[in-house]
């Protein structure tokens, strides 16, 4: 369950220097927690420009969390009762 | 005319507190149960919030809404069963399969097993989705989803997301450790988006 992530956070060798889909899911979802390294930036910026796949799931992950800001239960308008 | 009554809030014709607090009891219900997504528990949290409201009532400074201030005690109430879940759950229980899942395991689901450069089911563009906001279809789709995460998967969820919780202070509540803290987290977004887009943005959608 923990190596693969070890292994993203670890600075990359020259043959790992391109993500793939799967690893830039993984920095795309840190990315909502945490700030990423300059590096990680760059590589994720690489692969995005190259693969509407990813480009898509990075919007939907960001919708996601503005969605739930706007969840019934986490921000009910008044007189929303039913 | 009211003038400079503000903080006279003892004066006659205002609700007692525990009317005031009533008022507010299914709203907390509704929430504890989105959460926790036991009616049992979701019961027990809401008692244990409006009991603690009536001891603390001093400490309402009425500057908040009383709905905020509520939910602020709910929260801590949620937190603290789910801290109780995370721990009894650790042994066995249905939390004992997700946790063997490893990593190769779970993206398999998500990625061609020979090529991880690869997504199965390639994520789509979603057409409009504030539209869906708008929608109580589209909430109740959402609702299905995150309870369709596995159990310990949707508790580290619910904190960040719905709670807003850092993920350190998750791994501290819970006591897990920060990397599956991540992992979880990864997990159950990977699995709410593939379950929006399947149920909601593909073809069942505006």
């Amino acid at each position: 369950m923990e190596q693969d992530n070890d292994k993203m956070r670890r600075s990359p060798r020259s043959e790992e220097v391109k993500l793939n889909c799967k690893q830039v899911s993984v920095l795309l979802s840190q990315a909502q927690d945490q700030p990423l390294s300059a590096l990680e930036r760059l590589r994720l910026e690489a692969h995005l420009k190259l693969c509407a796949g990813c480009e898509n799931f990075m919007k939907q992950l960001e919708f996601l969390r503005a969605a739930i800001r706007r969840h019934p239960l986490v921000r009910p308008r008044d007189g929303d009762g039913e | 005319m009211p003038v400079e009554d503000n903080g006279h809030t003892e004066a006659g014709g205002q609700s007692s507190l525990p009317e005031q607090l009533a008022a507010h009891r299914d709203y907390l219900y509704r929430f504890a149960l989105a959460q926790l997504r036991d009616e049992n528990h979701a019961e027990d949290v809401v008692q244990e919030t409006l009991l603690a409201a009536v001891q603390k009532a001093a400490s309402f400074s009425g500057r908040a809404q009383l709905r905020t201030w509520l939910t602020g005690i709910l929260k801590h109430k949620i937190i603290d069963v789910f801290r109780q879940q995370t721990r009894e759950a650790l042994p066995a229980g249905p939390e004992h399969d997700e946790a063997t899942l490893t990593d190769d395991e779970f993206d398999d689901l998500y990625f061609n097993a020979d090529d991880r450069d690869h997504w199965r089911s390639f994520p789509q563009t979603w057409a409009n989705p504030e539209r869906s906001l708008e929608q109580k279809r589209f909430w109740e789709v959402f609702d299905a989803c995150t309870k369709g995460m596995p159990a310990q998967t949707a508790r580290v969820f619910i904190l960040r997301e719905f709670m807003g919780l850092e993920t350190e202070e998750i791994c501290k509540e819970l006591g897990i450790t920060t990397n599956n803290c991540w992992v979880l987290l990864y997990r159950a977004r990977m699995n709410l988006r593939q379950c929006l887009e399947m149920r909601w943005f593909d073809g069942a959608r505006q």
